[in-house]
């Protein structure tokens, strides 16, 4: 009793919110990335005072050495020491990178959120510009630009940033569009917000994560388009240090001393990765302030085993022993020894709120349960067989056959691209050899006993033709077609207006009486379960805390839970009183029995 | 004295190939000060529209909405924005009515954007009563939306309607999508709100359970047209209008024993009709 009271007050959330710099250090590859482009750019800033010679001194008595102490990396082909002119060298690669990053970072965001999030007009210009430029060949741009700007490396990256920036601006637009759309984008509309504030407080923050991928790619590839620059000479003029300029004195020495290659290209090569790296975990660490954690995969199967006691009823149609199912990192199981019987032609209620399991249970019967979900326990005797609930390819077989199921959503239970007549023809052609004109004269009948008016008509239609009471019928001869013995109906009408309901709840009824088809029927709906249900189990947190008449359940519950819960229901409420909520009836309750 | 007030409203919408769907058909509504107005119809009966149009989301094609005595169907942008201290909303959707990636003080923090002379610790004030008004813990504040169930969201939704002291709050179905134990405790929290602060609700649903629960008045509205207007009690035991009979008779009653009755005489009147 006094379990069930803490288990319902507000849980308390778990995690302690924290800064987005803390949760990026706490990444070791972001960490390792940070020091690296953080030595490059001290060393670049500072070279002057950490070089241990001038990088323009050359010695041609010890050139094409290999590192000594004298000198960490060697010397070059003109005896000048490697260590320092690659210290010298990153100067212009890093202010490159800046300028670039920077241009292309301000017009790709500023210009990428206000055409996505205004459209129209101004976007339709925008994309006609951005399409013009990505049609732009970059490497002859950039070569007309530095052929008029001699070795002018600002002007070749801000050439770079501005072609750059029309990626930058077709991906952030889109993922603004994504954002637009949002409730919450209405609810700050509404309250008065200006457009600039909710570009700034709420499309920026959730277009953060991809757009700090996408400078930091960017980031990488200018490194590799600036020191191919200075590769090819156009960028610092040789002799002042370049990465680039070192990589092509590498390559002209390259078979009689190839360690020249190592430290220049090396350097560049760990830069562009140490790029990419961060973008991938800043954008972790973007989500993780609010995201989920992901779901963890699906465990190796336990071995199949029998060791539960089998005191099945023999004369259910459906009988269902100790099911117990469990998620990865879960600390209690979803569902926990989960038993019930079902008679032929019996339709049965489960019960609950969300988060108690009614959907887990039916979905293990036929096999279906989500990633990260397992049967630890439970064996079922389906029509006289006997079936492990662990044993996949045992419930594969009884999908459709045995069991048949329905869903809450009828219309994206159903493909758009095929017609009515289709979507039941192949359930047919699976479990039989039909020929084409018994196929049809057998959907045209089904869709006759789910009452369709004008079957033939409907057979020809595709989904978004029909409406949703329709669609959920289609659903429902699709199941039948197979003539299942049992069928799974997880919240069939929910999504329904109550005028539809009321018509596929009595579809329903009728079909599983005149056929004996045992129901399982999965509701939060009390009315519904008082409507069609012969008994109802009520589940709570993957607990089963009763199961009986539905006559006897609503007139006298048992278990306190479901005590409270109907009387929290306004149906049978007095008007002008406040409702008497679950907490409140059960800690009344408590009190009462204490 | 009624001060929001409906007059002869029209919504139609321009579809492909020059096609027009008449969504709203003359609606005339009146919701006085202090009063919840319960908006009862199916899906595509035009009741969302009814809200949007209050909040400016959709413009009436032809139609006056009067606020507070002034014509508001065409505010221009600057007064819209103005508007919205006074008129709030709460979704259906407590999932993406709030930004997964602001915390809850930002969020409940922006309608007080538009509120002159407020300082910074003013601010955090009265967000701290705000949520211990529909009570929720004082540290929300500094949490993310992803940390909170339902239930508990759609609080904070409400904290956010209600936090610039609103006069008039639209509330689109704010409890289809909760569990009926949590259902009970927010419609409470309507209720009571709207009490100490003296809110005028429009409260849109598909449940005449619900909304004979929280409404004294209630309309019905069949495809984009008001078909019955009254006391919610009488509406809900006295139906006049067939569809709100339909309607009613087709709301399964949680009884057994009752609700197989009524199945019974559907079944009845169903074969006398064939």
């Amino acid at each position: 009793m006094s379990d069930i009271l803490l288990d319902i007050a507000p849980s308390a959330p778990v995690a302690e919110p924290s800064s987005f710099g803390k949760r990026l250090l706490r990444k070791p590859l972001a960490l390792i990335s940070m020091l690296w482009l953080g030595a490059v750019v001290i060393g670049a800033s500072f070279a002057s005072k950490l070089a241990p010679y001038d990088p323009l001194d050359q010695d041609l008595l010890g050139v094409k050495q290999y590192p000594s102490a004298a000198h960490w990396l060697g010397t070059d082909a003109l005896g000048s020491d490697i260590f320092s002119r690659l210290l010298y060298g990153a100067w212009p690669t890093i202010t490159g990178v800046a300028q670039a990053v920077i241009v292309a970072g301000v017009l790709g965001i500023g210009l990428g959120v206000t055409s996505g999030y205004f459209g129209g007009r101004f976007d339709r210009w925008t994309s006609q510009v951005v399409d013009l430029v990505l049609s732009l060949p970059t490497i002859v741009v950039l070569l007309s630009v530095l052929a008029v700007f001699h070795h002018d490396v600002l002007a070749a990256m801000v050439t770079v940033g501005l072609i750059g920036s029309a990626g930058m601006i077709r991906v952030v637009r889109s993922v603004t569009m994504g954002v637009r759309g949002e409730l919450y984008i209405e609810a700050a509309r509404i309250s008065g917000l200006t457009d600039t504030s909710i570009m700034i407080r709420h499309v920026l923050p959730r277009i953060l994560g991809p757009v700090l991928v996408q400078l930091s790619l960017f980031a990488a590839v200018t490194v590799l388009i600036e020191t191919g620059i200075s590769f090819l000479g156009l960028g610092v003029p040789p002799p002042d240090p370049s990465w680039g300029g070192m990589i092509a004195d590498a390559a002209v020495n390259i078979n009689d001393f190839p360690w020249l290659l190592v430290p220049s290209g090396g350097a560049a090569a760990l830069t562009i990765l140490a790029f990419g790296l961060l973008g991938d975990s800043a954008r972790d660490a973007a989500a993780e302030g609010w995201a989920r954690p992901s779901v963890a995969p699906r465990r190796a199967a336990a071995p199949l085993a029998t060791t539960m006691p089998l005191d099945f009823d023999v004369a259910a149609l459906l009988s269902l022993r100790g099911l117990t199912l469990t998620a990865t990192g879960a600390p209690r199981p979803i569902v926990n020894n989960f038993s019930l019987d079902l008679k032929p032609g019996e339709t049965l209620g489960i019960v609950g709120e969300s988060g108690s399991g009614k959907t887990m249970t039916i979905l293990s019967l036929i096999g279906l349960l989500p990633r990260g979900m397992h049967v630890e326990v439970g064996v079922m005797r389906l029509a006289g067989e006997i079936i492990d609930l662990r044993d996949e390819s045992a419930l594969r077989e009884q999908r459709g056959h045995t069991i048949g199921m329905i869903f809450q959503e009828p219309m994206s239970a159903l493909d758009p691209c095929f017609t009515v007549e289709h979507h039941i023809a192949e359930v047919l052609h699976r479990f039989e050899k039909l020929s084409r004109s018994q196929a049809h004269a057998r959907v045209i009948e089904l869709l006759a006993q789910v009452k369709i008016p004008h079957p033939e008509d409907v057979a020809k239609k595709y989904p978004h033709q029909i409406s949703g009471g329709m669609a959920q019928r289609v659903a429902i001869a699709r199941a039948l077609a197979p003539k299942p013995k049992v069928l799974l109906a997880d919240e069939p009408t929910t999504a329904l207006d109550v005028t539809v309901q009321s018509e596929i709840l009595e579809l329903l009824r009728s079909l599983s009486l005149s056929r004996g088809m045992a129901v399982i029927l999965v509701t939060h709906d009390w009315g519904v379960v008082a409507d069609i249900c012969d008994r109802a189990a009520v589940l709570y947190r993957g607990d089963l805390l009763e199961c009986a008449d539905v006559v006897e359940l609503f007139h006298d519950p048992k278990h306190p839970y479901t005590q409270a819960l109907l009387k929290s229901n306004p149906h049978s409420a007095p008007v002008g009183a406040p409702l008497p909520t679950i907490q409140e009836t059960l800690a009344r309750m408590s009190g009462g029995a204490a | 004295m009624s001060f929001l007030q409906l007059r002869d409203l029209h919504v139609v919408y321009k579809q492909f190939h020059g096609r027009e769907a008449h969504v709203l058909k003359g609606i005339n509504l009146s919701i006085a000060q202090g009063e919840t107005l319960g908006l009862v119809g199916e899906s595509g009966s035009g009741k969302t529209t009814i809200g949007k149009t209050i909040l400016g989301q959709t413009l009436a094609t032809r139609g006056q909405i009067l606020f507070d005595g002034e014509d508001i169907t065409h505010a221009s942008h600057h007064r819209r924005r103005e508007l919205g201290r006074d008129i709030q909303v709460v979704f259906q959707d407590p999932y993406g009515s709030l930004n997964p990636a602001r915390t809850i003080g930002q969020t409940l923090a922006e309608p007080l954007l538009a509120v002159p002379n407020l300082s910074r610790a003013d601010v955090q004030t009265r967000i701290r009563d705000i949520l211990h008004k529909v009570g929720m813990p004082e540290d929300t504040a500094a949490r993310y939306p992803g940390q909170f169930s339902g239930g508990q969201r759609q609080r904070i939704a409400i904290a956010r309607a209600v936090i610039g002291e609103p006069k008039l709050v639209v509330c689109d179905e704010p409890v289809s999508a909760l569990d009926l134990s949590v259902q009970a405790q927010v419609l409470n929290l309507l209720n009571q709100l709207q009490r100490e602060m003296g809110l005028s609700l429009l409260f849109i649903s598909h449940d005449l359970a619900v909304v004979r629960h929280v409404s004294r008045r209630t309309a019905v509205l069949y495809r984009g047209e008001i078909v019955e207007e009254g006391l919610a009690v009488d509406i809900h035991d006295n139906p006049q209008h067939p569809y709100t009979q339909a309607l009613i008779a087709a709301s399964p009653i949680p009884d057994p024993v009752a609700q197989r009755a009524r199945r019974e005489q559907m079944r009845r009147e169903r074969a006398a009709t064939n």
